[in-house]
C-alpha cells in the first residue's frame, strides 16, 4: 500500500485524558504516511481525528506507544527540540485560516521561517511571494488578513504551510468553512501542490466527497483505525 | 528579535488598548517625576535655607563647669557657683585640630574662627551682637557671605567689619559708619566695609564680622580661638563625618544633623512618604500594564497556539510579551519623564523654590518604569508561553 519512503509512523498510540479517572480517546493506532502521500483521515465526530491529528503535529504527546518522523521516534525529546521538528518537518493548516491580523499577508506566510530563524529577514520574502504568487494572490502580499474573503485566506494558509518545504503537511477541516466552489478551489491547490512536489498531506476531513479525491483514506471510530485503504474500498453507506 | 518584531506588530494590531495603557503609564510616571522633583526642589531649599548660614560641622571645646566646692568627707556644700571668665576652655593646639580636620575624608573646608557676644555702639544706638572673627576667604568656604553683599565689599583686613541688613538698619548705619565695638572691658571701633543678606534673619540682625585678630583681641582671647567650623561635601555624610573628627582630635564636635533633629525628622519623613508615593504610583502602573497584557494573553490565544504550531519556541512567546511590558514602560518613561518636567516648569514661577527635573531623576524614572514594565509582563508572559497548543487553537475555534 505504501511503497513510497515512510515519513511518518505511528506504532500503538493510546491517548487518555483526565486526572484519576481518565477516559481513552484513541486506543492503539498503528499507520503510516509516507513521501509525497495524499491522505485523507475521515470519521464522525468525537472520533478522536483532531486528537490524532495534534499527536501526529508534535502539539501533544501520547499517552503511550510511538511516534516517529523521518524514522525518529519523539517521545524523549524535550519541549525546544520538538518545536525545532515541528517547525522543520510540519506544515499546519486550520479550519479557521488563523492568520495573525497584526501581520501583513506576507509575513503571514514568512511565519514559519522567521520562526526558525529568530526573526523576519528581508530575504525571506522572495519565497513568500513566489507562493503567493502560486496561490493567485500575488497583488496582496503587503494587504492585511481581513482585507481577504475567507478562501482567499485560507490560501494564505495554504501558502504558510508550504513556506519552511516541510516533508509533511497537517490540515485539520482545510475547506470547512468555505462553500463548495471555493473549498474545491483550496483542494485542488492541495492536489497540486501534493503532485508537483515531494511533500505528503494528511487532510482531517468530514466531507466524503473530497475523501474519495485523495489516494488513500483512513477512517477512524470511537478512536480506533476500521479502514484503510483506497477510496473504493470504502463502505458503500457513506459513499452517497 | 522575532520576539520584539511580534511585540511590536500586537501593539499595533490592538493600537487603542495600547494607547489607553501607554497613557496610563505616561500619567503614571510624569506624577512619579513630578512629585520627586518637587520633594527634591523643596528639600535642597530647605537645606540651603538651614546650612547657608551655618557650619556643616562644628568642632568647639566643651564650655568649663565650675568644680562643686566639697567637704572633706565628700559632700558638696555649696549650691550655685558662678562660672569664671572665658567661660569657654581655651581651645589647646587647635592649629594641630585643623590640620587633622582638614586630613579627615569628605571634608570639604575648614575655618577656625572665635566667636563670642559684644555691644555695638553707633551713636546713642546700640545693639547686643555675635562677633565672629575668621580669615575672609577661609569664612567664605562655610558661610558665603559675599555672594549675599547687598552693599560694599566682602574684605576683613584691619579694622574692616561686615554685618548683615537687620543689625545695619538697627544700628542706622551704611557702607563706610564707623562701629564701636565692646566685649567687657575692651573696646575697638572697627569700619563697616559691607552688609549682607543671607536669608536667616537670626545672623542678619545678630553677626558683626571682623578679622580674627580683631576678635580675638577684643574677646580677650588672643592667640586663641573658640570652634573650627567644617563644610563637607556631602551634607548627609555629616553626622558619620563628625564621629570621625571627634575620635581624631579628641574635641567635642556637633554636626547639623544634631543641631537641626527638628528638621532631618521632617526632612526624612518627606522622604518616607515620597517613597510611598512613588510605591504607590509603580504599583498601579504595574498593575495597569499586567491587567492589559493579561486580557491581551485571553484574547490572543489562538494566535499564540499558531505561533507556537509554527515553530515559535516557548522562549520567544516569552520575549513577545516581556517586549510589550519594556516597551509601554520605555515609551511611558520617556513621554512621562517629558510631561512631568514640563509640570515642574509650569509650577516652578508660582513655588517659592527651584523645581528640578534632574539627569539623575529622569535616569531613575526611566530604570524604574522599564523594570516595572518588564515585571509587570512576566506573569502574563510565561502564561502565554506555558498555553498548551492544541488547547490554545482549538479554544480560540
Amino acid at each position: 500500500m505504501n511503497a513510497s519512503p515512510q515519513l511518518l509512523q505511528l506504532e500503538g498510540v493510546r491517548k487518555s485524558y483526565g486526572d484519576g479517572v481518565t477516559t481513552e480517546i484513541l486506543h492503539g493506532i498503528d499507520l503510516s504516511i509516507g513521501e509525497g502521500d495524499l491522505v485523507a483521515l475521515v470519521g464522525p465526530s468525537g472520533s478522536g481525528k483532531s486528537t490524532l491529528l495534534n499527536l501526529i503535529g508534535l502539539l501533544d504527546r501520547p499517552t503511550q506507544g510511538r511516534i516517529a518522523i523521518e524514522g525518529r521516534a519523539v517521545e524523549n525529546l524535550d519541549d525546544q527540540a520538538i518545536t525545532a521538528l515541528r517547525g522543520e518537518k510540519l506544515g499546519f493548516i486550520f479550519q479557521s485560516h488563523h492568520l495573525l491580523p497584526g501581520l501583513s499577508v506576507i509575513e503571514n506566510v514568512m511565519l514559519p521561517s522567521a520562526a526558525a530563524r529568530g526573526g523576519f529577514q528581508s530575504n525571506m520574502k522572495a519565497p513568500a511571494r513566489a507562493l503567493l504568487e502560486a496561490m493567485g494572490l500575488g497583488d496582496w502580499a503587503e494587504a492585511w488578513p481581513r482585507q481577504l474573503s475567507g478562501g482567499m485566506q485560507q490560501r494564505v494558509a495554504v501558502a504558510r504551510a508550504l513556506i519552511n518545504d516541510p516533508p509533511l503537511v497537517l490540515a485539520d477541516e482545510p475547506t470547512g468553512n468555505l462553500d463548495t466552489e471555493t473549498s474545491d478551489q483550496v483542494f485542488d491547490l492541495l492536489r497540486r501542490q501534493n503532485a508537483e512536489s515531494s511533500t505528503a498531506f494528511l487532510i482531517v476531513t468530514h466531507d466524503w466527497d473530497l475523501a474519495r479525491r485523495c489516494e488513500r483514506v483512513i477512517e477512524l471510530v470511537d478512536g480506533a483505525v476500521v479502514y484503510e485503504g483506497p477510496p473504493a474500498g470504502l463502505r458503500s453507506a457513506k459513499q452517497d | 528579535m522575532l520576539g520584539l518584531q511580534l511585540a511590536w506588530r500586537f501593539l499595533r494590531e490592538g493600537r487603542t488598548q495600547s494607547l489607553l495603557i501607554l497613557a496610563g503609564v505616561t500619567i503614571g510616571i510624569a506624577a512619579f517625576v513630578f512629585v520627586s522633583a518637587i520633594i527634591e526642589g523643596l528639600q535642597v531649599n530647605l537645606l540651603e535655607q538651614t546650612l547657608g548660614s551655618q557650619a556643616h560641622i562644628t568642632v568647639a571645646p566643651e564650655e568649663a563647669s565650675p568644680r562643686a566646692l566639697m567637704s572633706e568627707s565628700g559632700v558638696a556644700f555649696a549650691r550655685r557657683i558662678e562660672p569664671s571668665e572665658p567661660r569657654r576652655r581655651p581651645f589647646d593646639q587647635w592649629q594641630r585640630s585643623v590640620r587633622r580636620v582638614e586630613a579627615t575624608e569628605g571634608v570639604a573646608a575648614t575655618c577656625p574662627k572665635v566667636s563670642g557676644s559684644a555691644l555695638a555702639y553707633r551713636g546713642a544706638a546700640e545693639e547686643a551682637v555675635t562677633l565672629v572673627g575668621a580669615d575672609a576667604d577661609r569664612l567664605r568656604q562655610i558661610v558665603d557671605l559675599r555672594a549675599n553683599l547687598v552693599e560694599g565689599t566682602y574684605r576683613l583686613g584691619g579694622e574692616d567689619a561686615v554685618i548683615g541688613t537687620t543689625l545695619a538698619q538697627k544700628l542706622g548705619a551704611r557702607v563706610g559708619d564707623p562701629l564701636r565695638v565692646r566685649s567687657g572691658d575692651r573696646e575697638s571701633l572697627l569700619r563697616i566695609v559691607g552688609v549682607f543678606d543671607i536669608g536667616n534673619e537670626m545672623v542678619n540682625g545678630r553677626w558683626l564680622v571682623t578679622s580674627l585678630r580683631n576678635a580675638q583681641t577684643l574677646l580677650n582671647r588672643v592667640g586663641d580661638i573658640t570652634e573650627i567650623d567644617a563644610r563637607v561635601a556631602e551634607v548627609y555624610e555629616a553626622e558619620r563625618i563628625a564621629r570621625e573628627i571627634e575620635a581624631r582630635t579628641g574635641v567635642p564636635t556637633e554636626s547639623w544633623m544634631e543641631r537641626n533633629r527638628d528638621l532631618l525628622t521632617g526632612l526624612r519623613s518627606q522622604d518616607a512618604s515620597t517613597t510611598m508615593i512613588r510605591i504607590f504610583v509603580l504599583l498601579a502602573v504595574a498593575m495597569g500594564i499586567a491587567s492589559v497584557l493579561s486580557v491581551t494573553v485571553v484574547q490572543r490565544r489562538g494566535q499564540i497556539g499558531i505561533l507556537r504550531a509554527v515553530g515559535t519556541s516557548r522562549r520567544i512567546v516569552l520575549s513577545v510579551f516581556l517586549w510589550q511590558g519594556l516597551l509601554f514602560g520605555l515609551v511611558g518613561a520617556v513621554l512621562g519623564a517629558m510631561l512631568g518636567a514640563v509640570a515642574g516648569e509650569l509650577i516652578e514661577s508660582s513655588a517659592l523654590f527651584d523645581i528640578s527635573v534632574t539627569p539623575r531623576l529622569l535616569f531613575t524614572a526611566l530604570t524604574v518604569s522599564v523594570a516595572t514594565g518588564v515585571f509587570a509582563a512576566y506573569l502574563p508572559a510565561r502564561r502565554a508561553a506555558n498555553l498548551d497548543p492544541a488547547a490554545a487553537i482549538r479554544g480560540d475555534e
